[in-house]
């Protein structure tokens, strides 16, 4: 079965309808970037999956679990908002705008998850953490502030903060946009080893260049609906939909 | 030309002469403020034993433990009426912005009097089938003060605390949702914590405010420090001089708490 399985997944804001039923399945290990023009829903699709938004009408199940809701004698109820913070343990997000508590250094933002949501013991949990600012590469910021960080060390850090919840999906949104070029790649490079780990992944990006070299498949996403879908190769290089075609062309 | 205009020429130091002159009014205003109060009718020698005289001293621990209390009692229901505006629940949002409007929009000389003769209307406070005790037995001048005091401060507070908690980036309460944090946990380890460098400062101002708001509970015969100055001068009719006493207590006091203010405010600072 697959870890992500989305059915007519419908969202209006007032009357706009921002998603048109979206039919997405993400395998476990798989890695999916989600492509499309500026308003196409892509955000709120993500956001949908974790449950920070409510959706209209469809399904989204994580792991068999259905977003939002509780399965008990052949109904599903609504989950209150606790009980949704308890499924969103399992699904890690990562922001365009990194999002991390300015208060706390970059260790303790890494355990804030760990420590406050799991209860888990500090100790073992702050060994941990070390660990993961190894794995992206900031050991030595352990001490830091936002503040001190740059960007893409701020992201990298985010990247280990959702990672501490040792989330069975990671939804990255945009997570290099809101980066100067340089520090793009850093960023990537931590994507691409996540990748190869076999973390599940749907990354909305714009960064074709990732796409083709990690994404298992890519998903063309316009006015709330999927218009193509396939591997990278077909995708990005063989486009048929002339809405993709224009898409590329203006982005390649 | 050039050349000229770049050989050794005398600097001339820009001058200041109305600075010399407004420094000497003042310093001037000053001596002659000093030299009155030195002419003035007034036992300097009385006063420091006024402000360690033990009705004094009772009138000052009355006065902090009414502000500590009523700021303490304001905070916690600030917190409360602040997320109940905030909430998605209209009956709490409507209930929220009248408790603002009726205990902001009323004098706190008027609402200690009201609490305090609330026996005239009331003779009894009783929640059914709990308790029944008469009400001049519960609304001493005590609690009357500390009713009409803390319920208009919380209703300040409750602007405050509203206007910190939306301070704080709503990024800041998706990130904490994403690693699956509840809304109390949010509130208690990412919004507040943010939220407090907004909401200390005003508070501060409020509380040195409360100190001296506590005065007005002079007028139900409470034993704070004006009411304190008032039973010493009644027997030696030392008016000045016991009033001074109080004054250099108020000072002290408000000196404290605006040390307190500043060391919070570097807690809670930017890093
Ligand atoms: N909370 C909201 N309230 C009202 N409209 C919204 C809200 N969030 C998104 N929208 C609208 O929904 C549409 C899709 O937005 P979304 O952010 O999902 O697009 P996107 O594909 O992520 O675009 P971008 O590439 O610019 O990030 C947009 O027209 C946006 O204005
Ligand atoms: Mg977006």
């Amino acid at each position: 079965m697959a870890l992500v399985e989305a059915v007519g997944v419908r969202k209006s804001f007032g009357h706009t309808e921002v998603l048109r039923g979206i039919d997405l399945e993400v395998d476990r290990g798989e890695v999916v970037c989600l492509l499309g023009p500026s308003g196409a829903g892509k955000s709120t699709f993500l956001r949908c999956v974790n449950h920070l938004e409510t959706i209209d009408a469809g399904r989204i199940w994580v792991d068999g679990v259905p977003v939002g809701f509780r399965s008990h004698g052949g109904k599903l109820y609504e989950l209150r908002e606790r009980e949704a913070a308890h499924q969103r343990r399992d699904v890690g997000m990562v922001f365009q705008r990194f999002n991390l508590f300015p208060h706390r250094t970059a260790l303790e933002n890494v355990m804030e998850g760990p420590v406050q949501v799991l209860r888990r013991d500090r100790a073992e949990v702050r060994a941990e953490a070390v660990t993961l600012l190894e794995r992206v590469g900031l050991a030595e910021k352990a001490g830091s502030y936002p503040a001190q960080l740059s960007g893409g060390q701020q992201q990298r850090v985010a990247i280990a903060r959702a990672l501490a919840m040792k989330p069975k999906l990671m939804l990255f949104d945009e997570p290099t946009s809101a980066l100067d070029p340089e520090l793009v790649g850093e960023v990537l490079d931590v994507m691409t080893s996540l990748a190869r780990d076999g973390m599940t992944m749907i990354v909305v990006t714009h960064e074709i260049g990732f796409a083709r070299s990690v994404a298992d498949r890519v998903v063309f996403l316009v006015d709330g609906a999927v218009v193509e879908s396939g591997t990278p190769a077909d995708v990005l290089d063989n486009p048929q939909q002339p809405r993709t075609q224009q898409f590329l062309a203006k982005v390649l | 030309m050039a050349s000229d205009l770049r050989e050794n020429l005398e600097v001339v130091p820009l001058r200041h002469p109305g600075r010399w002159i407004s420094g000497a009014v003042i310093l001037l205003i000053i001596v002659g403020l000093g030299w009155a109060m030195a002419e003035a009718e007034i036992q300097w020698e009385d006063v420091p034993g006024f402000f360690t005289h033990p009705v004094m001293l009772e009138g000052l621990l009355n006065t902090i433990v009414l502000a500590v209390a009523a700021q303490g009692g304001a905070i916690v229901l600030g917190v409360v009426i602040a997320l109940m505006r905030l909430s998605a629940n209209p009956v709490a949002r409507w209930f929220a912005v009248g408790y603002i409007w009726l205990f902001r929009g009323l004098p706190v000389l008027l609402q200690i009097l009201i609490w305090f003769n609330l026996a005239l209307v009331f003779k009894n406070i009783s929640i059914p089938m709990l308790f029944t005790v008469p009400t001049n037995v519960v609304m001493t001048a005590f609690v009357a003060a500390l009713l009409g005091l803390g319920l208009n401060e919380s209703a300040y507070m409750a602007e405050i605390v509203r206007a910190g908690l939306s301070s704080v980036d709503s990024g800041q309460t998706e990130a904490a949702k994403s690693i699956g944090m509840t809304p109390m946990t949010t509130l208690r380890r990412v919004v507040l914590p943010q939220a407090m460098r907004v909401i200390i400062p005003p508070t501060g101002n409020n509380f040195i405010n409360m100190i001296k708001g506590t005065s007005m509970a002079s007028v139900i015969a409470f034993l704070e420090l004006i009411h304190a100055a008032n039973n010493i001068s009644s027997r030696n009719l030392e008016i000045m001089e016991t009033l001074f006493a109080a004054a250099a207590w108020y000072l002290v006091m408000v000196s404290l708490a605006s040390i307190g203010q500043h060391y919070l405010e570097r807690a809670y600072g930017p890093r």
